[in-house]
């Protein structure tokens, strides 16, 4: 069967990078279309200096407009925020969150994108309210579906009833695939060691995780090998990552309309052994999806104590290998340079 | 996250009353100033009270308590912000600088605190 997935990046890959100015925009904008993958995710609150208190410079979003005209990007989504914990001691007002979702369309619009991110404790009504602004303005909004939630989860069911009863099309899903967590990452196991974790008890714990074992029992089995702090905090990972089942998006195509490529690390031979990304493009594929992948390089957090994390690589090796499950021929290379 | 990046290397400088250093907000994006609720800083061990505390970006100065109700400034992705404590001396010489920041975030189930120290030369 051949593919209509699609390859993009999020700027979310590269933060290390932009948060000293190793990296600007334009040179994250340039790596991920020198490499294929032109659709371009930002969240618009790293991207961009002052969204959303102090509104955005136009010189500004013009820079970003003449990227992407440059190097040949495609806006995807812009990813927002909606602080409802603004004020202190008290939840931002109903009507006052659908105003800043009203906003956040605006901007994504501004940017060009088709899409903007919700993040998925945003209640389904404020979405509902604020999606005949997002048709009218030609968004789509995207709840991410992030561990530990995932498709099953009795919230993200309230929101697909939410969505169908609304009977709109500008709202959808955004699955993070990091739900689909099949192995415990390399890069997690060497930091919790780091931290102190002996080895013994960080074996237990990956292959614990290997047989499926549920969070608790395990956490309970590391107390009882002696395990403290650090190594209850390892164990405690369990209850917010599981190995869901890719297939589980299927029942959601029609309302899937992008994808986070989350990953932790991919190896110099171009094979993640977390992430099962050859189930997931497959699934996918059976689904008929014909949207983007955007890379989340988000392997960083992990490795940053102990060494620079090289986001630049971390991205062209996952392009590579999302270009190789999706039948590419061409394998994607980085043109220019990176200055040293 | 990028916990190691947050206080700015080589900033600590004397001011009039006390010192100051640079430090950017650890975190993958920025944020409103009303959802940082606390910045403590630490000398060799010595703490300072909030109420010392100030906090600089692009020329507007607050306390730590107007910041608490600010809700048209924020604390950029990446932006040296300048954190100043007031009544205090520091010796010139090597001082091993402590910096959390306390952030109160929507998505989160609870209010973390990010926690960075590094060693910084006062000037003579």
């Amino acid at each position: 069967m051949t593919s209509k997935i699609k390859r993009g990046v999020s700027l979310y890959s590269f933060q290390n990078d932009t948060f000293d100015g190793t990296l600007t925009r334009d040179d994250c904008i340039r790596i991920s279309c020198e490499l294929g993958a032109n659709g371009i995710e930002v969240i618009g609150e790293q991207s961009f200096w002052g969204w959303p208190e102090c509104g955005v410079d136009n010189a500004d979003i013009a820079a970003f407009h003449d990227s992407m005209k440059r190097y040949g990007g495609i806006g995807i989504s812009h990813d927002f925020m909606l602080d409802y914990k603004r004020y202190k001691g008290r939840p931002m007002p109903f009507e006052e969150q659908v105003a800043s979702v009203r906003k956040d369309i605006d901007f994504g619009a501004l940017l060009g994108m088709k899409y903007i991110r919700a993040l998925v404790s945003i209640a389904p009504e404020v979405l509902v309210a604020a999606a005949p602004y997002a048709e009218e303005k030609g968004i789509k909004i995207l709840i991410e579906v992030h561990a530990p939630l995932h498709f099953d989860h009795p919230w993200i069911i309230r929101h697909a009833e939410a969505f169908e009863k609304s009977g709109s099309d500008a709202l959808g899903f955004l699955p993070d695939m990091g739900m689909f967590l099949h192995a415990f990452p390399r890069v997690w196991k060497e930091k919790f060691m780091r931290l102190g974790v002996p080895k013994d008890i960080a074996d237990y714990i990956v292959k614990a995780y290997e047989d499926r074992v549920l969070s608790e029992y395990v956490i309970l089995g590391v107390q009882e090998l002696g395990g403290t702090g650090p190594a209850i905090a390892m164990a405690e990972t369990l209850r917010h990552n599981a190995a869901f089942e890719p297939k589980r998006m299927l029942d959601y195509m029609p309302r899937i309309h992008n994808i986070h490529g989350k990953f932790y690390e991919v190896n110099a031979d171009y094979v993640d052994e977390s992430i099962p990304y050859d189930e997931i493009v497959r699934v996918l594929n059976q689904g008929g999806y014909e949207g983007y992948i955007c890379s989340e390089y988000e392997g960083n957090r992990w490795i940053e104590d102990a060494e620079e994390p090289d986001s630049v690589e971390q991205v062209r090796r996952q392009q590579v290998m999302l270009a190789r499950l999706i039948g590419e021929t061409e394998t994607p290379a980085l043109k220019t340079p990176l200055a040293a | 996250m990028m916990d190691h990046k947050m206080i700015v290397a080589g900033s600590l400088v004397a001011v009039e009353g006390g010192f100051a250093l640079e430090a950017r907000l650890p975190y993958y994006r920025g944020l409103g100033l009303s959802m940082v609720e606390n910045i403590a800083v630490t000398v060799d061990g010595e703490s300072y009270p909030r109420e010392a505390v100030r906090f600089t970006v692009r020329g507007t100065t607050y306390t730590l308590d107007e910041m608490e109700t600010c809700y048209d400034n924020r604390w950029n992705f990446g932006e040296k912000a300048l954190i100043t404590v007031l009544g205090a001396n520091l010796a010139p010489g090597p001082h091993k600088v402590t910096v959390s920041v306390r952030k109160r975030i929507s998505y989160l189930p609870f209010v973390p605190t990010m926690t960075a120290s590094k060693e910084l030369a006062l000037a003579a």
